[in-house]
């Protein structure tokens, strides 16, 4: 009987990015975006209005609910409860809260911080940009990690303790990038005939150089965005970031890693939420910095 | 090349006086230093033993260099936690696990990520290279405490192939390992990648093949030269991400190594462990990025004149 149908089947390694569908993903980052909205951002921003239950506050008698697909499991907790009864959809979507808060915070305040000093220091030269500079490498050179369990030791884990350390960590990379690109601007007619015509130092940095260098800190911005997400979660697993009251991803997972063994959704959710936002912010990175930069190769 | 190397040396010994500058100071922002150096339960006598040790009557600079002088003797003063143990002697005494798995680790990225990386350059498009690219932005990706726990839930908890912490054999070295090493893996894979890309399209290589020397040996010895400096280079930023992962990976997978002893010291406030720690990693880092910026101007000479 001759065969009718032909099975394809796939090597080990086809795992299904490895087939089409990566290069796809790369190609249209649009599908990372949409993943990034519809999981992250659009339930950060509305979570008293997504979320099913509260994140605070748990039923103890529904302690240790698996997710919905096993033994156990209800309609009411989609993804399983924690030891304390609290809804772990709800606390992922507040987590994404919390997480797109720190990082969006630091990032702008470093940002700010490192883009002023960026253009001060290319635009004048001379000692301030020997200075500034200076701070830059050695700012680069500190292990950020032992500095926020330092801080933590001193003051204790809460909100501005961790938004403190990501601004210290961010700032020199804006700095350096913005100087660089100021260097090159400066030497344009355009900001020759500026000063010609009588404008002061600050309205030249600010109003001429800087919406040149607008494009170049999106995409810095946006890589670090994931990464600052990861740092924050991993200052949090180790108890040196949010406090543990918290629903912070990386809180979440310390608390349900000795819970491994019986209750592994309540590490493996927010550990996935974090690596898919990360991937995906990632991926959105990575192609914005194609198309608007491809000199920034080595951020 | 002499007055490069003066002034980096002279750059990482500010950046460490700065870092011991930060210790030093944040010890005192919450008001008195003692507070937090010393637990709640602290009696009287306590209080008084330890300001005569770090001289706090005395004004904060003369605090400064006290606090330094005692510092480059290798005295942090006593754990808190631990009465009677030496902060820095605690330190040390971990220390041989944590360069363990740190060498392990690095051992393991060197030998994974060089030869997938060159292939992955070499076919471009091919499974290599897709699994290079997956296994690179995983890399960039996942958290590396989340990665040890599902690598602990999958081989310790599930298949029971191997243990779950502690520090023993080799069997007790490959999940965290692996967990320090992914990252790792993956960034020297990317950059490998990236630089054999850029030398394979150079002038050289194409009169190596038309000279008649074999394929392998032109991709290998002669590619493979020029397109390692920047992954060597690479190391500075490499070292930085080892103490990250050392520090998460030791807490999650219970590595007596030194990792873990900073995280409970921060947990319990022994402050003095905190310091000693933090200063020496900080000190080892610093000498690091010295020592590859070194590397780097002596291989890339346009380096030396910035």
């Amino acid at each position: 009987m001759p065969q009718l149908t032909t099975t394809r089947t796939l090597p080990w390694y086809a795992i299904p990015w490895a087939v089409d569908g990566w290069d796809k993903l790369k190609r249209f980052p649009v599908i990372a975006l949409a993943i990034l909205l519809f999981l992250v951002v659009v339930p950060a921003i509305f979570a008293p209005w997504v979320a099913p239950h509260e994140p605070f506050q748990g039923n103890l008698s529904s302690r240790l609910t698996p997710p919905v697909w096993q033994a156990g499991g209800t309609m009411e907790h989609i993804l399983g409860t924690d030891k304390l009864g609290r809804d772990m959809l709800s606390r992922i979507i507040y987590g994404a809260r919390i997480s797109l808060a720190v990082s969006l915070i630091a990032i702008f305040v470093g940002g700010i911080i490192g883009t002023a000093l960026g253009l001060i220091s290319g635009y004048f030269g001379g000692m301030t940009d020997a200075v500034i500079m200076r701070l830059v490498d050695i700012s680069l050179a500190l292990p950020t990690i032992l500095l926020a369990l330092v801080l933590v030791a001193a003051v204790g884990p809460s909100f501005g303790t961790v938004v403190t350390v990501l601004v210290v960590l961010l700032w020199a990379r804006y700095a350096r990038l913005v100087r660089g690109e100021t260097l090159a601007i400066k030497e344009l007619d355009f900001i020759a005939r500026a000063r010609v015509a009588g404008a002061s130092a600050t309205r030249i940095m600010f109003k001429y150089i800087l919406p040149n260098v607008v494009n170049s800190l999106i995409v810095l911005a946006t890589l670090q965005v994931g990464y600052v997400i990861l740092f924050e979660s991993s200052l949090s697993f180790l108890g040196a970031g949010l406090p543990r009251a918290q629903p912070a991803w990386g809180v979440m997972v310390s608390d349900g890693r000795e819970l491994i063994v019986t209750a592994w959704w309540v590490s493996m959710f927010p550990g996935l939420a974090i690596m898919l936002t990360v991937l995906s912010l990632n991926l959105l990175g990575d192609w914005l910095r194609d198309h608007l930069d491809p000199k920034l190769r080595n951020l | 090349m002499q007055r490069f190397i003066a002034i980096r040396a002279f750059q990482s010994l500010l950046a460490i006086l700065v870092m011991s500058m930060i210790v030093f100071g944040l010890a005192r922002v919450s008001g008195n230093p003692l507070d937090v150096m010393l637990p709640i339960e602290a009696e009287k006598a306590d209080y008084e033993r330890l300001e005569k040790y770090w001289g706090l009557d005395r004004p904060v600079h003369e605090q400064y260099f006290i606090f330094l002088a005692k510092a480059l003797q290798g005295d942090f003063g006593e754990s808190l936690k631990y009465q009677g143990q030496s902060a820095m002697g605690m330190v040390a005494e971990r220390l041989p696990a944590t360069l363990e798995l740190a060498a392990v680790a690095l051992f393991i990225s060197a030998i994974l990520a060089l030869p997938i990386g060159v292939l992955a350059a070499v076919g471009k498009g091919s499974r290599w290279d897709t699994a290079a690219k997956i296994v690179a932005l995983m890399g960039q990706s996942l958290p590396n405490f989340w990665l040890g726990i599902v690598l602990m839930w999958i081989f310790a908890v599930w298949l029971d192939w191997l243990p779950a912490s502690g520090r023993g054999g080799v069997k007790h070295l490959i999940l965290p390992a692996i967990t320090i090493g992914w990252f790792q893996v993956a960034a020297i894979m990317r950059l490998v990648r990236s630089s054999m890309l850029e030398v394979l399209d150079s002038e050289f290589v194409k009169l190596a093949r038309v000279k008649g020397i074999p394929e392998w040996k032109v991709v290998w010895k002669h590619c493979l030269r020029n397109a390692g400096i920047a992954p060597l280079t690479f190391f500075a930023i490499i070292a930085g991400s080892l103490v990250t992962g050392a520090v998460v990976t030791e807490t999650v997978f219970t590595w007596p190594g030194v990792g873990l002893l900073v995280v409970d010291a921060v947990r319990s406030r022994d402050f003095q462990v905190v310091q000693a720690v933090v200063i020496l990693f900080a000190g080892v880092f610093i000498l690091c990025n010295l020592l590859v910026d070194i590397l780097y101007a002596y291989l890339d000479p346009r380096i030396r004149y910035q």
